[in-house]
């Protein structure tokens, strides 16, 4: 049951996409996210889209894993559809019954508030499907290395991240080896209530909190015994480089945005 | 030869542990750079804690432990004395931070601030050393425990260490990763002089050893070569801990009234011995 957790799932190429920076990325779909916020007409929308649609078409992701991330999100989307559908004021009315209208600004409103949520969650997809977990974490120090000036403790972040990721499938073996002794004593994870159901997950937890601090334990010593001292004076092996594609992404990223807010302002 | 650890009348006790006894009480050895040392002891002899103190993630309350010379409770030098002395753990999982192998073998060496075309030999040469190159882009969590053991000491053969204490490395392996880690270990002490301070209850892994250390009750009770210390069957005993399996042998036959050396330790010394006395 736990296996299938997609949390900063990769998926190894050697795409264009692939082989960005993961700073670059990160920082297009920054630029992306904003884009879509700024944008509000089907010629905006239609620009994105494009966009998306050929950065997942150059990373030769397959369509279905990007709709499989999409999938957990259907509620999600359903609820914005239903709430924008009823709330939108404005246009012509469609129909109404007790004390909801719909309106065509609704309708409207609600197809661009579903197409602009799976859009932001493909794009972020597509960033995790691309970028190992260690590049992506990586990227981010880098990215957020100007906050150290702030005493924000951006190394740490990151350093507890990659251990958070490199600790997730240890994590879930461990689980699963508890929930199998505790069936063997009988334990039942599958039937009853909601409740009851939550009250059996309390033998799997006690055992995994306890053993995962343990873990962090050892591990903290393990590290001090390879000299780690904090972010201080600390080099890497690979060291993250910027190149042309990198350069020629994020021109283009900004002329993206810089085209969407023009079109916005003229209300297209 | 020198002595590259010196571990002088130390006494230790964890802090909230006041009323017990002390876990380190008076424990003293002097370690001998580029030997194979073993140190042994049954549970709660405080064989780990004394492997804590040798560089320096424990601070002796009395007494001292010198590095090459460096004092453990000197905090300016505890870098230079976690680089020359490295440690590996019992357990591989707890001991790894990063999601592929090479990045993991690199972090020693990023820590100590070694530029990045360094750390890339140093980390090739760490994994070629222990048998781990082709795996060098595999994640930690899908090789095997043996595998995983090979990686960590390949993790701190990076930091270039002179000796690598060993805390019950093999505990949680099965035989066959036991026989792949001590194997390993012994050639990096044969062939590339580091220092070897094995700590384990696996009496058989002891017979290869420069040193043996006993150890009971936070104190070394008993030292000397293989050979010196199984032939005392009968102390060792007494303390709660086994032989070796050719000791054993060997001290049974000589009980019921055979006359053998007490000293043949390795398999075919044992059997030479064995055939001798049955001609």
């Amino acid at each position: 049951m736990l296996k299938d957790i997609t949390l900063g799932q990769y998926f190894p190429g050697n795409s264009f996409i692939h082989r960005l920076d993961p700073r670059t990325k990160l920082l297009f779909i920054i630029v992306y996210i904003t884009a879509l916020f700024v944008s509000k007409s089907y010629v905006t929308y239609g620009i994105l889209l494009l966009v998306l649609a050929v950065s997942i078409a150059v990373s030769k992701i397959r369509l279905s894993a990007i709709f499989k991330g999409l999938k957990p999100l259907m509620f999600i989307m359903i609820f914005t559809a239903i709430l924008n559908l009823f709330y939108t004021k404005g246009g012509t009315e469609l129909f109404s019954f007790w004390v909801f209208t719909v309106t065509t600004k609704g309708v409207e409103f609600a197809f661009f508030m579903v197409l602009r949520i799976m859009m932001l969650i493909s794009g972020t997809f597509l960033l995790t499907y691309t970028t190992t977990p260690m590049a992506l974490t990586d990227g981010m120090e880098l990215l957020l290395t100007p906050f150290k000036k702030l005493h924000v403790p951006v190394h740490e972040f990151s350093m507890m991240m990659s251990i958070a990721l490199r600790f997730i499938p240890t994590l879930i073996e461990e689980a699963d080896k508890i929930t199998n002794a505790q069936k063997a004593r009988g334990a039942d994870f599958e039937t009853g209530k909601l409740t009851d159901r939550a009250k059996a997950l309390l033998p799997l937890l006690v055992p995994l909190f306890v053993s995962a601090f343990r873990r962090a334990d050892e591990l903290a010593i393990a590290m001090e015994s390879r000299c780690y001292h904090g972010g201080e004076g600390r080099t890497r092996m690979k060291k993250l480089k910027m190149a042309a594609p990198d350069i020629l992404t994020l021109v283009f990223s900004a002329l993206m945005l810089a085209v969407i807010i023009i079109l916005a302002r003229f209300g297209i | 030869m020198k002595p590259i650890i010196q571990v002088k009348d130390v006494h230790f006790r964890y802090s909230g542990e006041e009323h017990l006894p002390p876990v380190l009480n008076g424990a003293s050895l002097e370690i001998e750079e580029g030997s194979f040392v073993v140190i042994l002891g049954h549970n709660g002899s405080g064989k780990s804690t004394l492997a804590k103190h040798l560089n320096g993630i424990l601070i002796p309350n009395e007494g001292c432990v010198l590095v090459d010379g460096m004092d453990t409770r000197d905090a300016s030098k505890l870098l230079d004395i976690r680089r020359t002395v490295g440690m590996v753990f019992q357990n591989p999982d707890n001991q790894m931070v990063a999601s592929v192998v090479e990045d993991d073998v690199a972090f020693a060496p990023e820590n100590l601030g070694i530029p990045p075309k360094e750390i890339r030999s140093r980390v090739d040469e760490a994994l070629k050393l222990v048998d781990m190159y082709e795996y060098r882009l595999h994640a930690p969590h899908l090789l095997s425990g043996g595998q995983k053991q090979r990686v960590a000491i390949a993790g701190v053969i990076a930091m270039r260490p002179r000796c690598i204490v060993l805390d019950e490395p093999t505990a949680m392996l099965d035989p066959a990763g036991r026989q792949e880690v001590i194997g390993t270990i012994k050639r990096l002490c044969r062939e590339n002089g580091i220092t070897i301070v094995l700590i384990t209850h696996h009496m058989n892994e002891a017979v290869d050893a420069d040193k043996v250390f006993v150890m009971s009750n936070g104190r070394v009770i008993s030292q000397g070569t293989p050979k010196e210390v199984f032939s005392n069957v009968e102390f060792l005993k007494s303390e709660g801990l086994t032989v070796p399996d050719t000791a054993e042998l060997l001290y049974k036959l000589r009980l019921s009234g055979i006359d053998l050396p007490a000293e043949a330790l390795s398999i075919e010394e044992c059997a030479q011995a064995i055939a001798a006395a049955l001609k």
